[in-house]
């Protein structure tokens, strides 16, 4: 599961914030180094609440949690293990 | 005195990170009006020197033109220097509203309200009209100052990828059923690029799904579109953006003050809620009437917006000859890459010894890695002085290894 969580999260940052081929990869910077910007982060949260069925609540969608795809996939997991 | 050690050191820390990261903005002094040919005092205390300014927002050549600085004069003698207040309690003249019409009517839009610039317009729309349950969707490559404004507001935010319709759309079928209102912004031509936007399939969608669409035009407004009117004449779509932020600091005689054009209830309740509008003093009297003939001399005829295609093609067109990377376009911003910021700035730096003064612009301005100067023409450069800026770009580039010496200088 963690595999496939991991390429959907790159995919989909792949295909809504990189357009000049930039290789995402675990430990990319995504905020820090600006290629999601506060205004843009608001389409990682609806994918990922929507593709994993989960809520993340506006404080937990912190630019710190939203750095790195590594980030994300911890933040999508713990989600998932409440959920159980 | 509050002002700790604490914060003293905090501060100096920044700006010595800053200065460290080669990201610190040192003016220059000019010491002559501001036009085409200029006098710099760079560095300071150095004596001043004439050089060739490519880097202004002074499209038209209109900064200094003698017709606008006569009016400017004549606003002066008849109607002072200052207002001495906001519009609502005694700051509002008449030809305050003459402006705001003729504005409005040059635009193509049915009213027009004065701002003190263009950012303070910004930071004003937002906040008026949209709250929690609406949803601002912006091009990811627009103004400091739309965003700015819309972070005043409550409204929902998404962005789509620069220019991308595609992805504009995509964003529009998740939110439609989502949110009381949409409402779509994108600047007209982007700043740092010269592109201009696609208003034409933007408009489509934005009608096709409902959404109102907000453009700022300020790098458009006196020369994109066959007579000058902006982005939305360029695409033929005068009557399909429902409003337009624009300034008068830039192609209209570029001194202050912006705008807002669009429906009459748009415009009245930006009057009674504006925050920049009413807690901001009225735009001065001599700005006021210089701007009045500004707007009579773009109605006298094309030839100055004609010029200043005509000079941005030429640029573009040797400049390409000479083996640069220029950003593609039609505009009269062209920008020429270089993709390292310190090489940018090293060629800006000896573009200046060569009497051309331009400014190399990198990371946060622009993306990494996309480093470049921003040559800005003007109707006011002769073709011999566009000539000396490519010829001085070519020695620079062969000094600093970006262009082959064999490469001819085109024609």
């Amino acid at each position: 599961m963690s595999g496939e969580l991991r390429e959907k999260i790159i995919q989909f940052i792949h295909d809504e914030y990189v357009d000049d081929g930039t290789e995402v990869d675990d430990n990319t910077p995504l905020i820090s180094s600006g290629l999601v910007d506060s205004f843009s982060m608001v389409s990682l949260k609806l994918y990922l609440e929507q593709e994993f069925e989960i809520e993340i609540d506006d404080d937990e969608a912190s630019t710190e949690e939203f750095e790195t795809v590594s980030r994300i996939q911890s933040l999508v997991s713990r989600k998932l293990q409440e959920r159980h | 005195m509050a002002y700790t050690n604490e914060l003293r050191t905090r501060l100096t820390q920044t700006l010595e990170e800053l200065s460290a990261a080669g990201l610190s903005k040192d003016e220059r002094y000019i010491r002559s009006a501001q036009g085409v040919e200029i006098e710099v005092e760079y560095p300071l205390g150095s004596a001043p020197r004439r050089v060739l300014n490519f880097c202004a927002n002074n499209y038209l050549g209109l900064a200094s033109h003698p017709r606008v600085v006569e009016a400017a004069r004549r606003g002066l003698d008849e109607r002072g220097y200052g207002m001495s207040s906001v519009r609502f309690i005694c700051g509002t003249q008449d030809s305050h509203n003459e402006l705001e019409q003729r504005l409005a009517e040059f635009l193509g839009m049915p009213e027009a309200i004065l701002f003190a610039s263009c950012f303070d317009a910004n930071a004003a729309f937002f906040e008026v009209f949209f709250g929690r349950e609406d949803v601002i969707i912006s091009d990811r490559l627009i103004h400091a100052s739309l965003i700015d404004g819309i972070r005043l507001c409550e409204a929902q935010r998404d962005t789509y990828k620069n220019s991308d319709t595609a992805h504009l759309e995509k964003k529009l079928q998740m939110w439609k059923d989502k949110a009381r209102s949409i409402c779509v912004v994108t600047d007209g031509v982007f700043s740092m690029d010269g592109m201009i936007a696609p208003l034409d399939r933007i408009a489509e969608l934005c009608e096709q799904y409902g959404a109102l669409l907000v453009v700022d035009d300020s790098h458009a407004t006196g020369f994109i579109g066959r007579t000058g009117r902006g982005t939305h004449e360029h695409h033929n779509v005068m009557d399909r953006v429902d409003v337009i932020t624009t300034t008068l600091g830039k192609a209209l005689g570029g001194a202050s003050g912006g705008l807002v054009a669009g429906p009459p209830e748009i415009v009245s309740l930006l009057r009674n809620r504006g925050r920049p509008y009413l807690f901001s003093n009225a735009v001065p009297p001599a700005v006021i009437y210089g701007a009045l003939e500004v707007m009579e001399m773009l109605t006298e005829g094309t030839a100055l917006r004609d010029t200043l295609e005509a000079n941005a093609a030429h640029f573009r067109r040797r400049m390409e000859a000479a083996g640069f990377t220029l950003v593609q376009g039609e505009s009269p911003i062209v920008p020429v890459m270089f993709g390292d910021a310190r090489l940018a700035a090293d060629m800006a730096r000896s573009m200046l010894d060569e009497g051309i003064y331009v400014i190399g612009f990198s990371h946060p301005v622009v993306p990494m890695g996309k480093a470049r100067i921003r040559v800005q023409l003007s109707a006011s450069h002769t073709t011999e002085q566009i000539d000396h800026c490519v010829e001085a770009f070519i020695r620079c580039g062969e000094k600093h290894g970006v262009i082959k010496k064999d490469v001819g200088a085109g024609s």
